[in-house]
């Protein structure tokens, strides 16, 4: 848990459209110690997205440094598992062909590793079902245990239970502290939601827009399992409100 | 349970045909219209019974099905090859596009004679005209299935490395499938209409043979046959792509009525 597995130094991101220039990302600068949990706050349109697509390789015209473990990021890579907001799995294959992906589940090998992913995201019985036959929470564990049959180095989700009820998501966010407690995997988070970002974190990094720019970093020192009811996690709670909040523009819409 | 909500939804779709074929054959019995113009159902079933018995339809049938399919699996099989290149590969669609767009803007109909001056009346001359007007439909739904391909889906693949080869087999194929099939479907039926052009324009073989060789001695009745048999026909493959359809699509997840 102490040499650096992200490092992210003077990023800055600017996209350019005919002689429009947007400052979406200002002198990023952070370090993700290996195995750590990194959440990401911030006001909508303040370039979340667009810092974890820089760190996942699917966007390289930036400037600055972004390296893991050592390489630089030039492309996407499977040490580098992405969760997308919506679960982007093959609507064409079954769950089980979901998280094989392109390896072949004729592979005994394979097999074996798909079902002790499905085991791991508790999806057993459900190995033949097409995405369609199963519902959105499942379909992101779905998609988390695709990522993680990759063995990635460093997960990254941005708003990964967005979209889904408040009875699903707690129970995701306690899968995703087993899955990251048992795989030992570093986890970069982008979230809406304070308590989420709270619950799982050991840094939560408060960004603020134009440009976007890294406001505070908070550390969470509470030990897991965490109660979200507990006096402690609702301090923490208010540090993060008044972080997002301290600012002299009202205007910043963070909720959405 | 099943089968009897299936019955009950044939029955339905049964309920105009039998009203029309009752009306037709008291018509024709009762001689209000022609009977050698419109020779009554249970004659045109009497005579279906003959050629079937004495081998003649099978005879022509043979071969017809032979010309619809090999100008099917050549314009079709093409078709399927040029549209999956065209939409896969943005230098082929520049330099092969254009001349393919223009080209199936040419009726085809209009092309027939050249063919015939060409390639003769021979097996070459239909099964060309058969391919070609098998082509376009697989080629447009081809290319229109390789570009609806969900963009998000190829970034996933990209996320997790696949190759070329398998961007290709397991993101582009499947994704293109719904259209491919449309594109069979209509492909094939536009070999059965090519087939009946290509065998009424002049032919020794063949159900369009059948049907231009009754018309010349007067026997309706045949030619009801004929017409049956491309009925049945292009019904036939029309519910073999459907199955295609059933087995292939059954991840699909669309409004079903
Ligand atoms: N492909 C693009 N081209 C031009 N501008 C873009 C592009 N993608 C994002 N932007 C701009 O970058 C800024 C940040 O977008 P981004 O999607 O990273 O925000 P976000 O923090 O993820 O917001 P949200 O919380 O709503 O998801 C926005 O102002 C957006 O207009
Ligand atoms: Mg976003």
């Amino acid at each position: 848990m102490t040499e650096a597995a992200l490092e992210i130094q003077q990023l800055n991101k600017i996209f350019r459209s005919n002689n429009q220039e947007n400052h979406v990302l200002k002198n990023i600068d952070f370090t993700l110690k290996n195995q750590e949990f990194v959440s990401i706050i911030g006001p909508s349109g303040c370039g979340k997205s667009t810092l974890l697509k820089i760190v996942a390789g699917l966007d390289t015209a930036y400037e600055g440094h972004v390296s893991l473990n050592g390489q630089k990021v030039t492309g996407p890579s499977k040490e580098k598992g992405f969760i997308f907001q919506e679960h982007r799995l093959f609507p064409w294959a079954t769950v089980e062909g979901n998280i094989a992906a392109d390896l072949s589940l004729k592979d005994k090998e394979v097999q074996q590793r798909v079902a002790d992913m499905i085991k791991l995201v508790r999806l057993t019985g459900f190995e033949k079902a097409y995405p369609k036959q199963i519902s959105g929470g499942m379909s992101q564990r779905v998609a988390i245990a695709r990522a993680l049959l990759r063995k990635p180095d460093i997960l990254l989700l941005d708003e990964p239970f967005g979209a889904l009820d408040a009875f699903t998501r707690n129970h995701l966010q306690e899968s995703l502290l087993d899955i990251w407690r048992e795989n030992k995997t570093s986890m970069l988070l982008v979230t809406h939601d304070i308590d989420e970002a709270i619950f799982l974190s050991n840094r939560v990094i408060v960004m603020d827009a134009k440009p976007g720019r890294i406001k505070q970093i908070i550390s969470i020192d509470l030990p897991f399992p965490r109660n979200r009811i507990s006096p402690s996690f609702q301090e923490l709670r208010t540090l993060v409100i008044n972080a997002l909040n301290h600012d002299d523009q009202i205007e910043d819409d963070w909720s959405i | 349970m099943f089968s009897s909500k299936s019955f009950i939804r044939t029955a339905q779709g049964a309920i105009i045909p039998i009203i029309v074929l009752i009306l037709w054959q008291t018509a024709s019995s009762l001689e209000w219209i022609s009977a050698q113009l419109f020779p009554p159902p249970l004659t045109i079933l009497q005579s279906f019974y003959e050629v079937v018995v004495s081998g003649e339809l099978w005879h022509h049938l043979q071969i017809s099905v032979i010309r619809a399919m090999s100008g099917f699996v050549i314009g079709g099989g093409l078709g399927l090859l040029f549209g999956l290149i065209v939409g896969l590969y943005k230098r082929s669609e520049q330099l092969l596009d254009p001349t393919i767009q223009m080209l199936r803007t040419v009726p085809l109909l209009a092309i027939t004679p050249l063919f015939i001056l060409w390639f003769g009346f021979g097996e070459l001359s239909k099964i060309l005209l058969i391919s070609m007007g098998s082509f376009f439909p697989m080629y447009v739904n081809a290319f229109l299935g390789v570009r609806n391909v969900d963009s998000k889906l190829f970034d996933v693949a990209r996320i997790l490395e696949f190759s070329r080869f398998k961007q290709i087999s397991k993101v582009i194929l499947p994704g293109a499938m719904p259209n491919v099939l449309s594109g069979v479907r209509l492909s094939l039926s536009a070999s059965w209409l090519c087939l009946v052009v290509a065998e009424l324009m002049g032919a020794d073989k063949g159900i369009g043979y059948l049907i231009q060789d009754a018309r010349a001695y007067m026997r309706t009745d045949i030619v009801f046959v004929g017409i049956c048999v491309f009925a049945i026909a292009g019904k036939l493959t029309d519910s073999f792509v459907r199955l295609l359809e059933r087995k292939l699509l059954a991840w699909q997840d669309s409004y079903r009525g």
